[in-house]
């Protein structure tokens, strides 16, 4: 945890990091207590005035053709897009170095049945993975569709574990240890954490970003997030067919996009040179 | 056929086997019947008989598998619901789109993205370096339906500068070289939009690679023959650093069927990621599984080709 | 004797961590004539690898050739030389070897294509004609089927072929020096004489002056006309071969002697010379030498100059004031 600790160290003191870093520390702050100090989107609807309104000093981002008002809906949509991403990646990496660890363990049949199906997993493009699987039901609960993400991101950090386990199998310290009375699966546990914690947090950060870029993609498809749920993606779909007329409506959520994966790619980055035994 | 590359060959095979099993079970694991949309059916009752007995979900299931897959073998993919027409068709149709917008971008992407890359490597640390990592960056990060969508709104409706639509002016007169100008038109802004938001991959890698050629000490090798140093980076380094960006070739298969997907329904360009989009709406689920066919033959054939392009080029694989 | 190269005073910085710069090489100068071998001898980092890029302004990114360093090619100023000009020297005046001839060929490209590559650079000829000199220069360095081995990759040849290679590619432009920084380090023990005889049967048919850095006593004798050796960045002795190995002078070159194991002669322990070689970050104050020095006194803690011990023979020590001088 040490590494860590001193890794993120590291990470604040190069510009560009420290730049992630705040940047995502304010979203989270946003996300968190954002909704509460804003008005709340969905109650905004003017029944009587169902327009968009370009931005304003009462509207900073505008409103969309619903008239709510952009800002509280990207804010909002903040929670939702942050909520899905940690979560799936969460999933993602437990079960990716769960598998890692088995394969690499275990070795022999077990190892190239799972490596085997990983290969044939990597083979299908995500997307269409999730688009397969998400266009069958009628509804998809939010639950599920994290479930889904994260199930379908956890072959490459499988990978990356089992090729750390393997390494650690043979290092000679590990025999050294086990002659004294250790525990071989300890050893293993023990420093596997340690080695590999590095790169499964750039993974994990990583991650963040391009589920973030997944799941707006999926909303926008209408397969994502559903409505009224506020998420960026189904914002920017919301905005598609006035982006002459209201164009606001758009680009608004886009940019939060923007910012939000590049602050996580800065932070990995910065995370990856200061886990990097050879420096940047 | 020399033997790694017979090896390599049925590796791929394999994989691409266990991918088309995977994306079959897919079908059966989840909850509902992926064919009882009451959607738009072009159908006849015999045709939907016929593709209920293809995913015949009354049979036991190694048996399913096995018509599934050698209905693959024999290109049948089923019949799309939405257009009653095999799927197999639809998806020859549209490939030549999507394969001619690919093209752009890897153009695109590998003479520029190259370009950038080699010099940031040998201008490491400058401002110029860093800020076009910065960009790269901040366009990987860019949706590409948001971007192409905000190009095509601007750009194209707004201003009227380019088409926003579409792949060629349906007023358009004919001709071979007419044609050819108006589709290039209007593969400009997907072209660009796909390529701004992947170039980054590209320019990362090849400086990275380029990075670990510069100090090599060949490359004093060559200074000290006082070489121009402009060989001394493209021909001596360069050329050792090209293969990372190879197998990089092969990933961009994957990148670009995906990738593609956003880009062409924002652009209305009718290649197999509109199709694919048009399928998602229809719930039309052959036409579905069939993209995903495709989609997993081409990762699987990109790979394979990048290693072999990697083997060509690089002789100590060859004779080892 | 005509003299081809003068390096006067020359100093090369790098960038501490602190930001200050420390000189792994710190006033070295030596003169090399035309057809002499003068050997460059010391341990590693006592800057003598640096001192041989410099020759060339090969020294990596980081690095800086002081103001006050010269280095003349005959009427020519190296370190003033850029683009063009510089060009024309590397490879055409002088040509280098490197220690590992694995890592220093390029790997993609064939051995006559690397070699033609450099009679190219500098001599206006035809492709056809860059290919035949190119094999000329193979057999030239001994390697059998000079022909054939032409279209091979320098994983194909033996560590002693690759070096060979490596010498063609040097002097393929004809240059009038060579410089050969540790050939032979990377090779077996028996391939080592083969590569040394190379390097002197082609100096003495071209009257080429060389230059050879090595950390090898061993192959000094009999292949060097004066040796000069270097610790800590400065130059501690110099002389003609066998007067120095007559009269080793410095502390140092004497430790050096002494640690060598001999075949012939009494079976001795070895003696290393005590203590470890200081980092160029930190040299010592004083004579470089001194926290190592079996002899040191008072006045060591001023850093001493060249001074002379015998005819031609200078060594960087006080002890030299003591001592008659022999003639």
């Amino acid at each position: 945890m040490r590494i860590i600790g001193e890794a993120l160290q590291t990470v604040w003191e190069t510009p560009r990091g420290r730049a992630g870093v705040m940047f995502l520390g304010f979203l989270v702050l946003l996300a968190l207590f954002g909704p509460l100090a804003l008005p709340d989107p969905a109650r905004q609807f003017d029944l009587d005035e169902l327009a968009a309104v370009s931005p304003s000093v009462d509207h900073p981002f505008g409103t969309d053709q619903l008239s709510r008002d952009v800002l509280s809906r990207v804010v909002s949509g903040a929670r939702i897009s942050l909520a899905v991403a940690a979560l799936a990646v969460a999933l993602s990496v437990t079960l990716g170095a769960g598998v890692g660890l088995i394969a690499g363990y275990w070795g022999g049949a077990v190892d190239a049945l799972l490596m085997r199906l990983v290969d044939g997993a990597l083979a299908i493009p995500r997307l269409f993975l999730l688009m397969l699987v998400l266009v069958v039901p009628d509804r998809v609960p939010l639950l599920a569709l994290v479930l889904m993400i994260g199930t379908t991101g956890w072959f490459a950090t499988s990978r990356l574990v089992r090729a750390e386990v393997l390494r650690l199998r043979e290092e000679t310290f590990v025999q050294a240890a086990e002659a004294l009375g250790a525990s071989r699966r300890r050893i293993i546990l023990r420093h596997l954490l340690v080695n590999a914690a590095g790169p499964l947090l750039v993974a994990a950060t990583l991650g963040v970003g391009d589920v973030i870029l997944l799941e707006s993609g999926l909303s926008f498809l209408g397969l994502g997030v559903q409505p009224p749920t506020p998420s960026w993606g189904g914002m920017i779909l919301d905005g598609r067919a006035a982006i002459e007329a209201a164009p606001w409506i758009s680009i608004f959520p886009g940019v939060a996009i923007v910012l939000t994966v590049l602050a996580t790619s800065l932070v990995g980055d910065a995370l990856r040179d200061a886990f990097d035994p050879r420096g940047a | 056929m020399p033997r790694w590359l017979l090896r390599r060959t049925l590796q791929a095979a394999l994989t691409l086997a266990i991918a088309l099993i995977l994306l079959f079970l897919l079908v059966h694991v989840l909850p509902g019947d992926p064919l009882a949309r009451e959607g738009d059916r072009a159908l006849t009752p015999q045709q939907f008989e016929a593709l209920r007995a293809r995913y015949g979900l009354d049979r036991p299931l190694a048996s399913q598998l096995v018509v599934f897959l050698v209905g693959i073998a024999r290109g049948d993919l089923g019949v799309s619901i939405q257009y009653g027409r095999p799927v197999t068709e639809l998806l020859i149709e549209r490939l030549p789109a999507t394969l001619l917008l690919g093209g752009a971008v890897l153009l695109l992407n590998f003479t520029l993205g190259v370009w950038l890359g080699v010099r940031q490597a040998v201008r490491k640390d400058s401002l110029e370096d860093r800020w076009i990592t910065t960009l790269s960056l901040a366009g990987y990060a860019t949706p590409s339906f948001w971007l192409g969508l905000v190009l095509a709104g601007f750009i194209g409706v707004r201003w009227h500068l380019l088409p926003s639509g579409g792949m060629r002016d349906p007023l358009g007169t004919g001709g071979f070289a007419a044609t050819t100008l108006d589709v290039l038109r209007h593969l400009i802004l997907p072209a660009i939009t796909l390529s701004a938001v992947t170039i980054a991959v590209t320019i990362r890698y090849q400086r990275t690679a380029m990075l670990e050629v510069l100090h090599l000490p060949y490359i004093v090798t060559a200074r000290a023959k006082g070489l121009p140093e402009g060989r001394v980076v493209w021909v001596h380094g360069w050329r050792n650093a090209l293969f990372p960006v190879l197998t990089l070739l092969g990933l961009w298969l994957p990148i670009l069927v995906s990738g593609s997907v956003f880009v062409e329904s924002v652009f209305a360009w009718p290649g197999l990621g509109s199709l694919a989009i048009a399928a998602v709406g229809a719930r039309d689920y052959p036409v579905l599984m069939g993209a995903g066919v495709l989609a997993a033959g081409m990762v699987v054939l990109g790979t394979l080709l990048s290693d072999v392009a990697y083997a060509v080029l690089d002789p100590r694989v060859q004779t080892s | 004797m005509t003299r081809v190269l003068e390096v006067g005073n020359l100093r090369v910085s790098f960038p501490a961590r602190d930001g200050r710069r420390f000189f792994p090489v710190d006033g070295v100068s030596f003169t090399l004539d035309r057809g002499e071998t003068l050997a460059l001898v010391g341990e590693s980092g006592c800057g003598k690898s640096l001192t041989s890029l410099a020759l060339l302004q090969l020294v990596p990114a980081s690095g800086r050739v002081e103001p006050g360093s010269t280095i003349r090619l005959g009427d020519t100023d190296v370190l003033s030389l850029k683009g063009e000009a510089l060009r024309h020297i590397r490879g055409r005046r002088i040509g280098m070897i490197f220690q590992d001839p694995m890592t220093s060929l390029n790997p993609v490209f064939t051995v006559g294509d690397q070699i033609a590559e450099g009679v190219r650079a500098h001599l206006p000829v035809s492709r056809g004609e860059a290919r035949e000199r190119a094999r000329t220069l193979l057999q030239e360095v001994g390697i059998p089927d000079p022909a054939g081995r032409l279209d091979a990759y320098p994983h194909q040849l033996s560590g002693g072929m690759r070096q060979r290679v490596m010498i063609a590619i040097a002097l393929a432009a004809e240059p009038e020096i060579l410089v050969a920084d540790e050939p032979t380090t990377a090779l077996d023990v028996t391939v080592q004489a083969q590569i040394l005889e190379v390097l002197d049967q082609l100096r003495r048919a071209r009257g080429m002056a060389v230059l050879l850095i090595t950390h090898d006593l061993g192959i000094v004798a009999g292949r060097a006309d004066r040796v000069s050796v270097m610790y800590a960045g400065q130059i501690v002795e110099e002389a003609p071969t066998p007067e120095l190995f007559a009269h080793p002078s410095h502390p140092y070159t004497q430790g050096l002697f002494a640690s060598v194991p001999r075949i012939s002669g009494p079976v001795n322990r070895l003696t290393p010379i005590g203590g470890t070689v200081p980092a160029p970050t930190a040299w010592p104050t004083g004579c470089r030498f001194r926290p190592r020095c079996p002899q040191a006194f008072e006045k060591c803690q001023l850093p001493p100059e060249l001074l002379p011990v015998g005819p031609d023979h200078r060594m960087r020590c006080w002890l030299a004031e003591g001592r008659p001088f022999r003639d």
